[in-house]
């Protein structure tokens, strides 16, 4: 019988038209638009059967209607083609801006888990060495509920909002994560000493769910002295599983010890949805435009994305070529000491890619 | 700033909290030096221990009335009471005092080497409220909703001694961190209060950083933060303090401040570390370095210097005198001797 495209009942199924992929790209602000450009040219040279839907949204313009419209296009395009790859949108503090269009999308379309690699990249010098961590964070609640009232002049609440269900889908995936990636233990990160009953529920969870993984150890840690233990003996950590902020924190935290924001690829997950970005969340405004960005987190997300869809020797050609050339060290981006810009980095790549 | 008044033997009475664990090796090691010193300091020594007074938990009276008549109080490491009822000692001692800035510098020890050198930072953290309110309940089965709590007045305290702060330590800025672009109108107000209160500073200048940013930028490199005061909410200092810490090499080298309305109680920031009490073994350095900061709070500066130079000097050039924590083989009464020694 004719068989029609099944839909595979696990997690996502993409879209593959003619042979290709279809894939949502969203470049958002600062720096998203050089590194996203990089990707493209090399995933053109490398003939990836990847063809982007490129959607433009901002987080810059603070009241503008076409604004929202603009995320609700993206939102409409992810939800068609069920992958993306996104820069950061930008979110100004200002008490009358808008909220995090970032924290927007991954709330609409349930984005709950958040992936960052921290690990070292050869060539990069680093304070510490042998570092190669994977963070988990859930990305849906916590203190980025976005509920919060003043109760009377000068006096602000905010709430922190911690579920079982969402503590135990986090944990799951992470345990998931463990077991798929070969890792050994999953820490689960909280402050539970203090906030007994949110983290406390967080960090109980995780280890009602742990007696379902008998191969990972599970063990935990209070967020502080995880803070502490990342900058003296960060080669301790294996899996990381946090709540909202302190993921946030620890990502942060984790870039910097294996050179920065531009080389930490990231991604974020729902039951339907994968949504790749680097993973350590920098609109770069400072630097962008300038052709100077680190395209790195970029591309090896994109090379995180590839190997989701099924695409691993375009993955494990460009992950190589990239390494490649950062470990030469004669054309790099600046944040490495180098003196390339983002397209003669990129170059170097696609040159690489042709020797190898 | 400090107001306490000398004895009639021409001293300063400052309680003694020696606390438990290592604490009184600590706390002896500490006396002994100032002792050598001459510091115009007398200990009042009193013991803290948790008391249940209307369902809240308390200290004892004596040790409270104590503190209050001195203003001042060098506190060692206390146990955390096991059991039902009882908040922590550290949560009590804030709420009985005042204690509304949590002063906590970093600074790298020579002699001590970690992937870091040169760190001389500072922060301080609001201590009484933000995400330790302590207000939290379940909504409904599995939801928990906790209250972070920001309010202008405890904000505009701390981020005034945060000023107050760099210009007797003689910076010329501060840094407010915060998460303003998510917690807009909590974070948003923290930062607002310190906006509002910049203009009485016209010296200092205000700086503010995203969390992020601060971590990311501390860990990549700390050196310039040593310019600034960082000062921020409760939650963040709690972490971005054990971040700095753990730059110099941990909880074993870091002192702490508690500067209150009422008082202003200085320690160690490490435990009552069980494992090594009553065996000789503790390092009385964090310890010595918070009576440091307590000297300095007190204006007894010289007093302050002396010490300090003479704790370092044996950090950096005796490496047989320091502690097994540190890599040496001393215990603890032949490293406090060994700075003595060394006292100019
Ligand atoms: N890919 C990269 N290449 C080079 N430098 C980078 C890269 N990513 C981050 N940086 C540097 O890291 C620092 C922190 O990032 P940045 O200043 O962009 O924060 P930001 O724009 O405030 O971001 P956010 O909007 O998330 O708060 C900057 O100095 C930036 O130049
Ligand atoms: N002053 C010190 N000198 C030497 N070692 C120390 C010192 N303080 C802490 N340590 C060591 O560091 C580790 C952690 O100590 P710490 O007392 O902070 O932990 P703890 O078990 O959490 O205690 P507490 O329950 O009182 O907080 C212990 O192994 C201890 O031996
Ligand atoms: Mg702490
Ligand atoms: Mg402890």
């Amino acid at each position: 019988m004719f068989k029609t495209a099944v839909r595979r009942s696990s997690v996502f199924q993409p879209l593959k038209y003619g042979g290709k992929y279809t894939v949502t790209l969203i470049p958002g602000d600062g720096t998203g638009k050089e590194t996203t450009k990089s990707v493209a040219s090399i995933f053109k040279a490398a003939n990836v059967p990847v063809e982007f839907e490129e959607i433009d949204v901002t987080g810059m313009d603070k009241t503008d209607k076409p604004t929202e419209v603009a995320l609700h296009e993206a939102i409409q395009s992810l939800n068609r083609n069920k992958v993306g790859l996104k820069g950061i949108f930008y979110t100004p503090s200002e008490r009358d801006g808008h909220t995090s269009f970032n924290v927007a999308l991954r709330k609409e379309l349930d984005l709950f888990a958040s992936l960052s690699h921290i690990k070292n990249i050869p060539g990069v010098k680093t304070r510490h060495s042998g570092v190669d961590f994977s963070l988990i964070r859930e990305n849906t609640e916590g203190e980025y509920s976005g509920l919060e009232h003043q109760s009377v002049p000068g006096v602000v609440e905010s709430l922190k909002i911690i579920t079982e269900p969402k503590s135990k889908r986090i944990a799951q995936f992470a345990f998931d994560y463990a077991l798929k990636n070969n890792r050994k233990t999953v820490t689960c990160i909280h402050k539970a000493n203090i906030m007994k009953l949110a983290d406390g529920l967080f960090r109980k969870t995780f280890y009602n769910t742990a007696a379902g993984y008998e191969s990972i150890t599970a063990n935990d840690l209070i967020v502080d002295n995880a803070s502490m233990q990342a900058v003296s003996r960060p080669q301790q950590f294996d899996v990381l599983v946090t709540p909202n902020l302190y993921g946030s924190i620890l990502s942060n935290i984790g870039s910097a010890l294996v050179g920065g924001p531009g080389v930490i690829p990231g991604a974020n997950f729902g039951h339907e949805h994968a949504l790749f970005e680097p993973g350590c969340r920098h609109a770069q405004l400072n630097i962008s435009g300038r052709n100077e960005a680190n395209p790195t987190a970029m591309i090896l997300s994109a090379c995180m994305m590839l190997r989701h869809l099924g695409l691993k020797e375009y993955a494990d050609l460009i992950n190589a070529a990239t390494y490649s050339v950062i470990e030469d060290g004669k054309v790099v981006t600046k944040d490495l000491n180098g003196t390339a810009n983002t397209e003669e980095f990129t170059r170097a790549i696609l040159e690489r890619m042709e020797r190898l | 700033s400090f107001e306490g008044v000398k004895n009639a033997n021409g001293n300063y009475v400052v309680t003694m909290i020696a606390g438990d664990g290592i604490g009184p090796e600590i706390a002896k090691s500490v006396e002994q030096v100032f002792s050598a010193a001459k510091v115009p300091i007398e200990w009042e020594p009193v013991k803290v221990y948790p008391l249940l007074k209307n369902g809240t938990t308390a200290i004892p009276d004596d040790a409270a009335d104590s503190v209050r008549k001195n203003k001042v109080a060098l506190k060692g490491p206390l146990a955390t009471p096991v059991g039902k009822g009882h908040v922590s000692m550290n949560l009590t001692l804030r709420r009985t005092f005042g204690l509304f800035a949590n002063v906590r510098p970093c600074v790298s020890i020579d002699g001590y080497k970690t992937p870091y050198d040169n760190v001389k930072t500072v922060l301080i953290r609001e201590n009484t409220e933000g995400e330790y309110s302590g207000i939290e309940h379940e909504v409904v089965p599995g939801v928990v909703q906790s209250i972070k709590l920001i309010t202008r007045a405890a904000s505009e305290r701390v981020v005034r001694y945060a000023f107050q702060y760099a210009r007797q330590t003689g910076k010329d800025n501060i840094t407010v961190v915060h998460k303003a672009t998510i917690m807009k109108m909590a974070d948003g107000l923290f930062l607002d209060t310190a906006k509002q209160l910049a203009p009485e500073f016209p010296d200092i200048k205000l700086n503010e950083e995203i969390l992020d940013n601060a971590c990311l930028n501390i860990v990549t490199d700390p050196v310039p933060y040593n310019n600034t005061v960082m000062v921020m909410p409760n939650l963040y200092g709690d972490i971005v303090s054990d971040l700095c810490a753990g730059l110099i090499g941990g909880l074993g080298l870091t002192p702490s401040g508690n500067i209150g309305k009422d008082a202003s109680i200085f320690e160690a920031v490490h435990g009552t570390a069980p494992d090594i009490a009553g065996k000789g073994l503790a390092n009385p350095t964090a310890l010595l370095l918070s009576s440091i900061m307590m000297l300095r709070h007190m204006n007894l500066y010289e007093h302050a210097a002396r010490i300090e130079t003479a704790i370092f000097d044996t950090l950096a050039n005796s490496p047989e005198s320091r502690t097994k924590d540190l890599g040496g083989k001393s215990s603890n009464v032949e490293y406090t001797e060994a700075i003595i020694s060394r006292l100019k």
